[in-house]
């Protein structure tokens, strides 16, 4: 394989676009062709947000859209979102990394009835590789939940062929001086939980 | 230098680097970040926010025969406001070199309607030109600017939702100052009415000379292949979906989709045994070869007329492998569909008016959400000022418990002539302005309700109240928009009121940056008091949720205090965290 398609799901306000920006940075930074697209509808604000990242050493990466069953890894936020994207995952080679949180969509009646409490069992018994990760428990310990976007984005870069300076000089580039400790505390953590 | 772009920041770039000096446009998805772009990286280029897409275009076209090189942006139903100017532009033809760009939305993600502007292009004998990624964004800018000189044409350059919305690696270069053009007093190239007959030929002309261009022009561009059993004639971000899905295809590239080349297509599909026209949006290219009598084409029938393109659609169609479906069985995979904010004014104003029970005639801005649960309480909704029309209208047919509501930036870019009809034709007309100062759905823009310019800088804010009572509107009123009794009551005096009339429901939108940085102070619920009644979850905020006890929760650092829950807590279970301290 040469072409990296990796698929960021959240609901806005999350901050999936950040994380997949600081990838497609890093992809950059590391010599990468990347393309990156965001998809989202009427309003961000609460709505689902997808973002699709692509990335490639060889050759020009052509499309900035993922096809369903290619990506090598889907990156939800939240569970519902990681569900809706699920199928984006190449089923033989990818990785489906799933926050262990649950935003109940406000606006749909019974939702927390009908909500996917089961969706990371529900995927592992279709037989795809599924690592749930306490995210957002993480980034509060830290002292702020919004940073789980990125704890998860340093366990995906676990599996990226992204040097780790490289990782780290985008988030110190890109992250305003306020925020950077704790998000490179965040980003340590996420790597962390992968080892 | 490469830089890694938004399609729109590459046009940005492009037209900076091209020396342009005028910039005006109306905010609209998606092609709103080419001029915020211009505001925050680039503002010698002169870019402004315009009243609408007309104004902004006339502007436009100002400044370019005043010699000046000239960007106007606008989404494509923006083009059918400009249209009036837009299709007679070309019959005195432009000084300096002017680009406008027309941001279509095939998959209508942000928009009314799927309109392919190719085709008003194709009224207007406007050259089009259609990038396929950043990269050409930027370079097609330049070349746009070029070729509108060369031809003295305005250029139409054509994005859509995802070319404007992707990002690549973009080649970047420095500004290139470019020299005035001399503006002379020419009566009988610019006052087109009076010497229509003189310059109607010369908009052939110029056309024709179009046409021998585009059969040789780099827009256009020939990728042979050996097997010469399949060959692909494309355009836009389609290209890039035929390279990844099709890698051993001959393609025809088109850069420029109109004036198109009959040449060279009928050379290209001389040369293969089917020919695939894959192009977003309609058939424009595709009914051009049928035309030509071209036979051996495959188009619109296995690829679809509807919806946006991808790898994965061209795929299907080409039967080359369906890809996987959602998971659906055993999940129930709900929809999150969007909603208004926390906090946002334009909550109170739908709960009053389905209390009210009446009919709403809605108009284009975030309060479209209103016509979706909970609310359910707009009932039509069309174009860019229609809500203040169709409620005229409905009047006429009998429904005179219509009630009209259009937001601030909307109302001054197409609600200003229909609300002088409405007096004039002696109307019953209810207006409910939504006043939030700002162009909230595509990102809290300035306009001349908010007192500030694209730049930043201060300027005379329309008095909006005193602007509807010189059209003679007998009751104007001002509610604060959080205040949801007095809303409910003003907008029942309104409906009652004998003659037009107008409430404002006023409140900043909590979108901009100056709201979104002002220190607040959340309301907490005390549990002691409250009775689990559910009221605060009637507002539908969505910063209140349950606690496992089933209490309200306000998340703190979303509550922007904006008072509706407290409001309607029947035991005052609602309070200011310090108060409660």
């Amino acid at each position: 394989m040469n072409t990296y398609s990796l698929m960021f799901a959240g609901v806005g306000g999350q901050g999936s676009l950040l994380i997949a920006e600081l990838t497609s940075l890093a992809a950059v930074s590391a010599g990468y062709d990347t393309k990156q697209t965001e998809v989202h509808g009427v309003s961000q604000r609460g709505g689902s947000v997808e973002t699709h990242v692509r990335f490639d050493r060889v050759a020009k990466v052509h499309s900035p859209i993922i096809t369903p069953g290619e990506a090598f890894a889907v990156i939800g936020l939240e569970k519902l979102e990681a569900l809706r994207f699920a199928h984006y995952v190449d089923p033989k080679n990818g990785t489906i990394f799933i926050n262990d949180h649950e935003l109940i969509p406000a606006s749909v009646a019974d939702a927390e009835k009908i909500y996917p409490h089961e969706t990371v069992e529900y995927l592992k018994s279709m037989g795809l590789r599924v690592i749930a990760l306490p995210a957002s428990k993480l980034a509060r310990d830290l002292g702020d939940g919004r940073m789980a976007n990125v704890v998860l984005l340093g366990a995906l870069s676990t599996i990226l062929p992204i040097p780790q300076d490289v990782w780290e000089k985008t988030i110190k580039h890109r992250i305003p001086a306020k925020y950077l400790e704790g998000n490179l505390k965040a980003y340590q953590a996420g790597k962390e939980m992968m080892s | 230098m490469r830089e890694f772009l938004l399609g729109n920041e590459a046009i940005a770039r492009g037209a900076w680097e091209a020396g342009v000096k005028f910039v005006s446009g109306y905010p609209g998805t998606p092609s709103t970040e080419i001029i915020e772009t211009l505001a925050m990286r680039f503002p010698e280029t002169n870019p402004r926010w315009s009243a609408n897409e007309k104004v902004a275009f006339e502007e436009g076209m100002g400044a370019a025969i005043g010699g000046l090189r000239v960007l106007v942006t606008m989404k494509h139903v923006g083009l059918n406001v400009a249209a009036d100017a837009f299709m007679v532009f070309p019959y005195s033809g432009t000084n300096g070199g002017f680009v406008v760009i027309s941001a279509d939305d095939p998959g209508m993600h942000s928009s009314q309607n799927e309109q392919d502007n190719r085709y008003l292009a194709r009224v207007g004998k406007v050259p089009v030109l259609e990038p396929s990624d950043a990269q050409e964004c930027h370079d097609f800018m330049i070349a746009g600017l070029e070729l509108s000189e060369q031809f003295k044409s305005p250029v139409m350059l054509r994005t859509t939702t995802r070319l404007a919305h992707h990002k690549g690696l973009v080649e970047v270069g420095e500004r290139r100052e470019v020299e005035k053009k001399e503006f002379v007093r020419d009566a009988k190239r610019f006052s087109v009415p009076i010497y229509r007959l003189i310059r109607r030929p010369e908009v052939e002309k110029t056309l024709n000379a179009l046409t021998d261009y585009a059969e040789t022009c780099s827009f256009n561009r020939m990728e042979h292949n050996d097997n010469k059993s399949i060959g692909v004639v494309t355009s836009g971000i389609a290209y890039q979906y035929v390279k990844e899905v099709m890698p051993n295809a001959g393609v025809l590239r088109l850069g420029m989709t109109f004036p198109l080349p009959a040449n060279l297509l009928r050379e290209f599909c001389s040369q293969y045994e089917t020919v695939y026209v894959i192009e977003e949006g309609e058939p424009f290219i595709e009914e051009y070869m049928r035309n030509l009598g071209i036979t051996n084409l495959k188009g619109k029938e296995i690829f679809g007329l509807i919806g946006e393109y991808s790898p994965g659609r061209l795929r299907s169609a080409l039967a080359l492998g369906d890809p996987p479906k959602p998971f659906t069985e055993q999940v129930n995979l709900i929809p999150r569909p969007p909603m208004m904010c926390v906090g946002c004014g334009h909550r109170t104003v739908f709960a009053a008016l389905k209390q009210l029970k009446v009919t709403v005639s809605g108009d284009i801005g975030c309060y479209t959400m209103g016509a979706l649960p909970p609310y359910e309480a707009e009932h039509t909704t069309f174009c860019m000022g229609a809500s203040i029309g169709v409620a005229v209208g409905l009047e006429q047919a009998g429904h005179e418990d219509t009630v009209a509501i259009i937001g601030d930036s909307t109302f001054i870019h197409s609600g200003i002539p229909p609300l002088i009809d409405a007096v004039y034709n002696k109307s019953q007309l209810t207006l409910v302005i939504l006043d939030n100062s700002a162009t909230g759905m595509t990102g809290s823009q300035q306009n001349p309700a908010s007192g500030k310019n694209l730049l930043g800088e201060e300027t005379p804010k329309l008095d909006l109240e005193a602007f509807c009572r010189a059209t003679g509107v007998g009751s104007v009123e001002v509610v604060d928009t959080w205040q949801r009794k007095e809303i409910v009551n003003t907008i029942r005096r309104a409906i009652a009121y004998k003659g037009p009339s107008v409430v404002i429901a006023r409140g900043p939108c909590n979108q901009l940056p100056e709201i979104k940085k002002r220190h607040v102070i959340p309301f907490i619920v005390e549990e002691e008091l409250c009775t689990k009644c559910d009221a605060c979850f009637k507002v539908w905020c969505p910063a209140i949720t349950r606690t496992e006890q089933n209490f309200p929760v306000i998340a703190a650092n979303e509550c922007t205090s904006c008072t509706v829950c407290a409001q309607v807590c029947p035991t005052d279970a609602i309070k200011l965290a310090e108060a409660f301290a």
